[in-house]
């Protein structure tokens, strides 16, 4: 019996060194976690990323931005992912110094559900904050019906709908309403999870969008993405310039586009109410999280070489799967950047 | 001679081996509570250095200005699991008696196994379920209905928004029933078929044989099964967090949502950013865990008492 017992052991050491030796001759693995938003995106630069350079292997974890910062400041990962950029102190806590690398960019659109207006329902900003801090109360409110001329609006009180999850979009809305709305700002606030002052809250896009979908004379926001694939309706906002826009792709490169111009060099920027005329209001940067001095130089080089595929091959897969692609003039810049990790 | 010697030795042997195997995996599950125990008090330090007492009679929750309190989360877990337990206990006892006191032999068994398979359902089916199906029927027809007959109640105010108290105590009921059931169906099993036919020879009805013989020889399996389905039903996190609307208010009304202590540490933890924001929901956590032990000890309590009012009844 002892003798069975021995035998099965070796068996498994055996075993357990043949694994061993199999994962350290695939080659290079460089780990990542962090935001949920951008991960279908990513996943499909690693897969494709494999077919030119085998020799590399990515493993990414879609923990959440949170858990992307927490982790790479611990550094028990390689690069971390976040939807939101890091405060002073926030970087100030890492053992080094951390590189923003902005990937791609999403939007966010307002949902509603509204007998009788299938799309293209106007509303300005300032309204969407009002209606969010609960002092629009009514679908047919004087300053939701001055933008919808001849659009039959119902004297029903508005349910709003918002995340309850702490996410990226959530920050990303806020931090829309906060730039708009000095009573946000001051009341509410922005981050992944804020004191709603009205409202019922879903867990995910899907369950905005469940919500929104079942009960009449709600408004809600998702992801552009979760929205189009999904076929919602979604509100046409007025932008900075005064401009209603429709969310799209075009229109979310173009909040970045315009915000080149006094891009800071750690590209720390909020995208929300970019002015420009072609230019939709709720937009924002996805990052990855890179130090500066890589402790690994092998894996460092393997890094680097991925972000400038990435920045130039990688781009073009972004737009069908509802990303919006950075401008050109932001992928020189970034492409600097990439340069100076050692 | 020697290899009979050898093999008792050999067995003594098993049988100390055996004995310290069992013994380190009972200390292990020991050892596992109070590691996460110590884990969660030290993690929640800072929350409960800051707000004190005030942490579970407050109601402010705001992660932007670094303000927690946790009351309408408690308030949700124990209304909502009550409640759930509330309404399961009798549909799971009557489900347990059809099955096998009246139920003919098939009909019983493809019951039992019915109602098991709806336990290993998992929770997020549930929850969608709950979210495309059940919630536009509450507030298409039962929410109005409610409002309608029973507005006058305080229970019964407000507008149908689907999402509510309710539908998670409707959610968390179908939940869990099938344990409760099974639990249940396997204590009246192993009631003696004596002292049924004790019963019956006497000259009581079915009714009167299940009331005298059945059910004071069950009661504290029952209970046990209704402490394992609360215990269920205050942990339940996904399910809930998909359809009670998730907002943190105290409202006497079933029809307006609220939000649990696992949803909102479901919903928050990950995107937490501030070390008090992550710490708060650690308290939350640990106060989970103390309403469950003290439902647990209460439990026993209920069971001991029980049992003992009753010995001379069963025996």
């Amino acid at each position: 019996m002892f003798s069975t017992i021995r035998r099965s052991i070796l068996t498994l050491a055996l075993l357990a060194a043949v694994t061993m030796a199999g994962q350290a001759s695939a080659g290079t693995l460089i780990n990542g976690a962090g935001a949920t938003f951008p991960y279908p995106l990513y996943s499909k630069w690693f897969s494709e990323y494999a077919k030119i350079d085998p020799s590399v292997k990515f493993n990414y974890q879609s923990i959440g931005s949170g858990g992307g910062i927490k982790q790479i400041t611990a550094g028990t990962v390689d690069f971390g992912a976040s939807d939101k950029f890091l405060t002073d102190a926030e970087l100030k806590a890492a053992p080094g110094k951390l590189i923003h690398i902005p990937t791609v960019m999403g939007a966010v659109v307002v949902t509603y559900n509204l007998p009788g207006v299938a799309k293209g329902l106007k509303l300005k900003s300032e309204d969407v904050a009002d209606i969010f801090l609960g002092r629009i109360t009514k679908w047919n409110d004087k300053r939701i019906a001055d933008d919808n001329p001849g659009v039959v609006l119902p004297n029903e009180p508005i349910i709003v709908v918002h995340r309850s999850d702490g996410s990226g979009t959530t920050a990303i809305f806020t931090d829309y309403l906060s730039s708009v709305s000095p009573e946000w700002k001051g009341k509410v606030g922005m981050g992944a999870s804020v004191k709603w002052p009205v409202g019922l809250g879903g867990k995910g896009n899907e369950g905005v969008a469940g919500q929104v979908k079942n009960t009449r004379n709600t408004i809600g926001y998702v992801e552009l993405a979760y929205a189009f694939e999904n076929k919602l309706p979604y509100a046409t906002l007025r932008n900075k310039s005064g401009k209603f826009v429709e969310p799209s792709i075009r229109s979310t490169s173009a909040a970045a586009a315009g915000a080149a111009k006094h891009m800071p060099a750690d590209y720390r920027i909020s995208l929300v109410n970019q002015p420009g005329n072609d230019v939709y209001p709720i937009v924002g940067f996805t990052w990855l999280l890179v130090y500066e001095h890589q402790r690994d130089a092998a894996k460092g080089r393997k890094l680097v070489e991925f972000l400038k595929w990435e920045l130039h091959k990688g781009q073009k897969l972004a737009a069908p799967l509802l990303y919006a692609p950075l401008p050109e003039n932001v992928v020189h810049m970034v492409e600097k950047t990439i340069g100076t990790i050692k | 001679m020697e290899g009979r010697l050898d093999t008792s030795t050999t067995r003594k042997n098993g049988d100390s081996l055996f004995r310290t195997v069992t013994l380190l995996f009972a200390c292990s599950i020991i050892a596992i509570l109070l590691v996460m125990a110590g884990e969660m008090v030290t993690e929640s330090l800072p929350s409960l250095r800051k707000f004190g007492w005030g942490f579970i009679t407050g109601s402010d929750w705001d992660a932007v200005q670094g303000s927690f309190a946790a009351l309408p989360y408690l308030y949700g877990s124990v209304v909502s699991s009550i409640l759930a337990i509330g309404l399961a206990t009798p549909l799971s006892v009557g489900t347990a008696l059809f099955i096998t006191e009246l139920a003919p032999h098939k009909v019983g068994a493809v019951t039992a196994s019915l109602v098991e398979l709806l336990a290993a359902i998992p929770s997020v089916i549930y929850g969608l379920w709950g979210i495309l199906v059940m919630t536009p029927w509450l507030q298409s027809t039962v929410e109005p209905f409610l409002i309608e007959h029973f507005g006058f109640l305080p229970f019964f105010r407000g507008a149908p928004y689907g999402v509510s108290m309710l539908a998670a105590v409707f959610i968390l009921m179908i939940m869990i029933i099938p344990i409760v059931t099974s639990i249940t169906k396997e204590v009246l099993l192993a009631v003696p078929p004596s002292q049924k036919e004790a019963a019956v020879a006497l000259g009581a009805t079915r009714w009167e044989m299940i009331r005298m013989a059945v059910l004071p020889y069950g009661r504290s399996g029952i209970l046990g099964a209704v402490i394992l389905g609360l215990g269920r039903a205050i942990g339940e996190t996904m399910a809930v967090t998909m359809v009670i609307g998730n907002t943190p208010q105290i409202s006497l009304s079933l029809l307006s949502p609220a939000y649990t202590m696992p949803s909102v540490i479901a919903n928050e933890f990950a995107e937490t950013t501030t070390k008090l924001h992550a710490s708060a929901l650690m308290e939350i956590g640990l106060i989970l865990l103390v309403v469950t032990l003290a439902i647990n000890f209460l439990a026993r309590l209920l069971l001991w008492s029980v049992t003992r009012r009753w010995k001379g009844g069963v025996a």
